[in-house]
């Protein structure tokens, strides 16, 4: 791979508060056009991670470059070109959603480049968020569903190459956060942009996801795509069918030629067939599990990391 | 374009946005409305009583005073609290995501405190002019000193108030670090009462800081030349107002860029975060 085509890249980062390690050691890659996302439970140094990432807060050691540049002293066109979705409380509580966008893109516009127009449209930018029927309305009217797409509508105004969401979706309701993925997934596609998430919703991750990293306990204790985290885990599926009336459940490791031999074996009379992989919630619970009992054995790591290059 | 040239335009277009949001919200034409007639009220009451050394009455001299005090107070505690509350509730942090948004948070905090000054003007000389007759004896001459008075007053006085929003340590502490300095300085400084009347070491307490001399400096705008007969040194001291509002001025300028950046650098999403949290538990 390029050089020029990592867009992050952290080798033995660590964040020390007093004599407590946040982070211990944590190094990945994210190359340009992927979507990452950082799972791990609450305390596990996600929030941390980004905010280095992102220039808003100093760490303790390791190299940290984020498109090309040390973000601690990143020169102002290095925000430019990146993005950050913030939380909103009451900020600009009095402005109307079109005009803080207006105003916002404005700082853009010395940055834009012929194939990176920048800012975003304000009108093409509210219909994208689907906020135009509260374009005028004041902020502190909107709910907390609308206000959250506001901020994404912020995160991306100045049309990012790289764009940190940190739990962006927390407190939408379902038809919200699913507008809201349609939204990342189009970003991603027509501009390009580089994605580094996190998130408490496993069933967002793995949807927005191309791969997955997993934090825990100040480390990186997984990195791969859905797929190869859940069979790193465990490769077998649950089958399950009914025959006769009654219920059948068999673990295997080849759920296909299981399948296969079932209908040869019995053909119509198999009903209500049902094959489940392993989840990303089963993977994501076995992985955070084995580390907090500390029973990390080596031969879990090195399975990742053929994935890591 | 140059990025911060157009930082700064952006950010004055940010600071006339807030200013008119700010005069048509009803909560701000209420502060004006009660500024107004607790002034008024302490000038009518008092209407009729001579100021001693001089044949003007009360509110002649006390109304430029006040003008002053609220140069002084509007300029320290309006940006202070704006700054403290903003870097809690997020709007610093957006700004700081955004290219130079810094410069331009700050170009638009500077013109909209000092856009501020004209409706509290207003409501304080409008009504003074109905009630007391005319209040310039200087004509013309009165209205550009004080115009650059206000200039002055502006540049002393305002990096303190920033300065204040940057260090304290939340909005609520606004109170211990910019009120109660504030008016027990304005308290001293002769607006509400003779600072000649005052221990000496007071009187040079006040003459230390820009409350005092604008003031001072609004009586040598409004008043006629014998009324100086009653001030420290029999009078208006303009050269002094210059040099002590000036180095306030060159202080804050020197300072206060250094201050903010600090400040800016420490600010990030799960500071703000935690400050929602810790506001929504003081709520309940």
């Amino acid at each position: 791979m390029a050089e020029t085509e990592t867009v992050i890249r952290v080798e033995g980062l660590r964040m020390r508060y007093g004599s407590n390690d946040v982070l211990d050691d944590v190094g990945f890659t994210v190359r340009r056009g992927e979507v990452v996302t950082l799972l791990g439970p609450n305390g596990a140094g996600k929030s941390t991670t980004i905010e280095i990432l992102e220039g808003f807060r100093m760490r303790s050691a390791g190299d940290v470059s984020v498109l090309g540049v040390d973000p601690i002293d990143a020169p102002e066109d290095w925000r430019a070109r990146v993005g950050i979705v913030l939380q909103s409380w009451r900020d600009h509580a009095r402005w109307s959603p079109r005009g803080m966008l207006t105003h916002l893109g404005r700082y853009y516009e010395p940055y834009s480049v012929p194939d990176r127009l920048r800012p975003y449209d304000v009108e093409q930018l509210l219909s994208l968020v689907g906020l135009e029927e509260q374009a005028d309305q004041k902020i502190r009217t909107l709910s907390g569903g609308e206000r959250r797409r506001l901020d994404a509508a912020v995160g991306i105004v100045g049309r990012p190459e790289l764009l940190f969401l940190d739990e962006p979706t927390a407190g939408f309701d379902p038809e919200a956060r699913r507008d809201f993925h349609g939204l990342v997934r189009r970003l991603v596609d027509l501009e390009d942009t580089t994605i580094l998430l996190t998130t408490h919703d496993l069933d967002e991750a793995e949807r927005l996801a191309d791969r997955i990293l997993i934090l825990a306990g100040g480390r990186i204790v997984a990195d791969g795509s859905v797929d190869e985290l859940a069979s790193s885990v465990s490769r077998e599926a649950e089958v399950r069918w009914r025959r006769d009336g009654d219920s059948h459940a068999e673990r295997t490791t080849d759920p296909t030629g299981f399948v296969r031999d079932l209908f040869t074996r019995f053909g119509d009379g198999v009903t209500d067939l049902d094959i489940r992989r392993t989840t990303l919630e089963d993977t994501y619970l076995a992985m955070v599990h084995r580390h907090e009992s500390g029973a990390a054995g080596e031969g879990d790591e090195t399975a990742f990391e053929e994935v890591d290059r | 374009m140059n990025p911060k040239r157009h930082a700064v335009r952006t950010g004055l277009q940010r600071g006339w946005t807030e200013f008119m949001l700010s005069i048509k919200s009803p909560q701000d034409q209420g502060f004006y409305v009660f500024i107004a007639l607790v002034t008024m009220l302490y000038l009518f009451v008092n209407r009729d009583s001579k100021v001693e050394g001089t044949d003007l009455f009360l509110p002649a001299v006390a109304l430029p005073s006040i003008l002053g005090a609220m140069v002084a107070f509007g300029l320290v505690i309006g940006p202070a609290y704006t700054l403290a509350m903003e870097r809690e509730d997020g709007t610093l942090l957006r700004l700081r995501a955004a290219p130079h948004g810094l410069i331009g948070y700050v170009s638009g905090q500077v013109l909209n405190a000092s856009l501020g000054l004209i409706p509290s003007f207003a409501v304080l000389l409008i009504p003074s002019a109905f009630l007391f007759g005319e209040v310039m004896h200087r004509g013309a001459a009165g209205w550009i000193r004080v115009v650059w008075l206000v200039v002055l007053g502006l540049l002393a006085t305002m990096p303190i108030g920033i300065m204040i929003g940057s260090l304290v340590p939340g909005v609520q502490k606004v109170g211990t670090w910019g009120m109660l300095p504030v008016f027990v300085l304005l308290g001293i400084s002769g607006i509400f009462y003779p600072i000649q009347d005052l221990w000496t070491w007071v009187q040079w307490v006040a003459q230390a800081f820009p409350m005092y001399w604008l003031g001072l400096g609004m009586r040598s705008a409004f008043l006629p030349d014998a009324a100086a007969a009653v001030e420290l040194g029999g009078s208006w001291r303009t050269l002094e107002t210059v040099l002590v509002l000036g180095a306030w001025a060159t202080f804050g300028l020197l300072i206060t860029p250094v201050v903010l950046r600090r400040m800016a650098r420490r600010q990030s999403g799960s500071q703000v975060a935690a400050a929602r949290d810790e506001a929504a538990q003081w709520v309940r």
